[in-house]
């Protein structure tokens, strides 16, 4: 990583920035004219993302609190709380929630896992390393749609799916023709979406983990080495605490990506069979029940949700930065 | 690493597990490779039990997703994802790069607590705002309208790609900023001598990242568009029909779909992980 200098040593690289007690007026009005200056090229960005992504959410609340059902347009009105009651006594929804969390649960640690073993797999050299690492990656790169589509039709599907098609095959070898034709996606509902988010987000952990062992000093491993420290003293006591943040970030970011997730839940199984998540209910009853007020009140939930991740989330991110910082 | 001569069974521990990260690749990669194979074979031998393997390849699955029987031409889709993605994408760093100077090389005071605003943008869920953005487009004539999702997608890639271009800004060094402010160097010298070189690669990963995220999106595409405007992953969602064979056609479909982001991403390998870890890991 390069060297960085910290933010005040930046601010006094470039004198006469800030005015200082001692300038003059007019050293202060051109020096807020320069603050200005800094500030400008930040400020489209600042307007069209606030415009754009805050605006909503602020419109999401006020309609939360209103009784807005498009397909009744003539019964409009204040609502106060009844949305909100209706989104905590709704059972469809309270089960959407758990869906959410053991899904995302579920998916971000079986991936992590993954990852770090694939992650450590690809940390030594051996032939064809770069190859293997492209391999990896793909699933990621295959568009989440086209993923979901390939599991359900390609893979799952009971009669001529690849899984039931192996399981003939392998019967068949041993003279069989009676193999187990599951079908995966009535019998095992959550798991058959978990399965192909975990085939896309493994590679995703792998790459943040794989960067994370590159960057550990290799110094420090060969000094244990040489004090003969077992591989997995080295793997306990040096890799895995300085994988730590690392592992932090991919499990966070992983958890806001895959708690939003749509296209699979939608595609897989068009969200039936208890495999509802979050993101996908208020589709549901902002698309096809069209109550805009409940499926408001029900965003502004999630919103408070994610915040709590997020949270977690930022910190994260944030001691890493500072990390940079003052490096 | 390990300068010390190999044992016999370091290195056969080696070559196994050389071997363990060769299957590992291999069965992620399987699926992929299942859906190009599919994706060649006629609808009849793309649906058998147990799979045909060595069944003779065919285009068919690729012409019917050109609509050769239905007509339906999947070119409109296709130009509208192209359209909302470069120029979405093209907006994002007209935005990002001068945001990101603003807060790398010449930092303005507070510039952590603006990054961490951008951040969190990036945490909440898009499905929270998709209502009102619905009720603004149905009234102001932009529903089912291709810059609707320019507009969308710019937001929702602009935080990811400020944090990214902050993050390759910060690599542009001090000392020659302030030797060049010495000399007398203008605007325009500093950014072209010193500022561009660092910062053109990424760029160019910056607009990748910002391109795939927009080109996969699902969810606003199919809610605010429709006939008209709809995009590359809804025309894939509505090939699945419920009468008659369709495998190889969708596996050409999602085949033909995924290129331009597989392509995209096996360029930008090296920068993926710094973009998707937001500039935090490099």
């Amino acid at each position: 990583m390069p060297t960085q200098t910290t933010e005040p040593a930046r601010e006094a690289a470039s004198p006469g920035a800030r005015p200082d007690g001692a300038a003059g007026a007019g050293g202060r009005r051109t020096g807020r004219a320069k603050d200005w200056a800094r500030r400008a090229p930040l400020l489209p960005a600042l307007v069209f993302l606030i415009v754009v992504t805050q605006l909503p959410f602020v419109a999401t609340v006020v309609i939360s609190f209103t009784r807005w059902n498009a397909l009744a347009p003539d019964h409009r009105g204040f609502a106060a709380f009844a949305n909100y009651r209706a989104v905590f006594t709704d059972p469809a929804l309270r089960s959407s929630v758990g869906t959410t969390v053991l899904l995302t649960v579920t998916v971000v640690l079986v991936s992590l896992v993954l990852g770090l073993g694939l992650a450590l797999l690809l940390d030594r050299s051996f032939r064809g390393r770069g190859i293997v690492r492209t391999l990896l990656i793909t699933p990621f790169l295959v568009v989440p749609v086209a993923s979901a589509l390939l599991w359900k039709h390609a893979l799952y599907n009971a009669s001529y799916g690849l899984i039931n098609g192996s399981l003939t095959w392998i019967w068949g070898l041993f003279g069989s023709d009676n193999a187990p034709q599951p079908d995966w996606m009535t019998a095992v509902p959550l798991a058959s979406v978990e399965v192909s988010l975990i085939w896309q987000w493994t590679p995703f952990m792998m790459l943040i983990l794989l960067a994370g062992l590159q960057s550990r000093a290799a110094d420090a491993v060969e000094a244990a080495r040489m004090d003969g420290a077992t591989a997995f003293d080295i793997f306990r006591y040096l890799t895995l605490p300085h994988l730590r943040r690392y592992l932090e970030l991919a499990a966070l970011l992983g958890t806001v990506y895959v708690v939003q997730n749509f296209d699979a839940v939608f595609t897989i199984t068009s969200g039936g069979l208890g495999t509802a998540n979050l993101p996908y209910t208020i589709y549901q009853t902002f698309y096809q029940a069209h109550d805009y007020g409940r499926a408001s009140a029900q965003g502004v939930v999630v919103v408070v949700c994610s915040l709590l991740v997020a949270t977690f989330a930022l910190r994260t991110v944030s001691s890493l930065l500072r990390e940079e910082v003052t490096r | 690493m390990n300068r010390a001569p190999l044992t016999r069974r370091q290195r056969r521990t080696g070559s196994l597990l050389g071997l363990a990260a060769w299957l590992c690749g291999i069965a992620f990669f399987l699926p992929v490779a299942w859906m190009v194979l599919t994706s060649f074979h006629s609808e009849a031998d793309a649906a058998t039990n147990p799979p045909s393997l060595g069944a003779g390849l065919s285009l068919h699955g690729y012409r019917e997703f050109f609509g050769a029987d239905s007509g339906v031409s999947p070119w409109p889709p296709l130009i509208n994802s192209l359209t909302a993605s470069v120029v979405s994408t093209l907006l994002v760093l007209a935005l990002a790069v001068p945001a990101a100077y603003a807060l790398a090389i010449k930092p303005v005071r507070k510039w952590s607590d603006v990054l961490f605003f951008f951040l969190s943008t990036k945490m909440l869920p898009l499905v929270a705002g998709l209502l009102p953005v619905y009720l603004v487009a149905q009234n102001t004539g932009l529903l089912d309208s291709v810059w609707l999702l320019v507009i969308l997608y710019t937001s929702m890639n602009l935080p990811i790609a400020v944090w990214m271009m902050r993050s390759f800004l910060a690599e542009v060094p001090v000392e020659m900023l302030e030797a060049a402010s010495i000399d007398g160097a203008g605007l325009t010298t500093t950014l072209t001598r010193i500022v561009a070189p660092v910062a053109l690669p990424g760029i160019a990963a910056t607009a990748l990242i910002s391109f795939i995220f927009s080109w996969n999106e699902l969810l606003f595409a199919r809610v605010l568009t429709g006939i008209v405007a709809g995009t590359a992953p809804v025309f894939l969602t509505g090939l699945v029909t419920s009468q008659g064979l369709f495998l190889a056609k969708v596996c050409a479909a999602a085949t033909v779909i995924s290129l331009p982001v597989l392509v995209a991403g096996f360029a930008a390998q090296d920068k993926l992980v710094q973009g998707l870890s937001l500039g935090a890991v490099k």
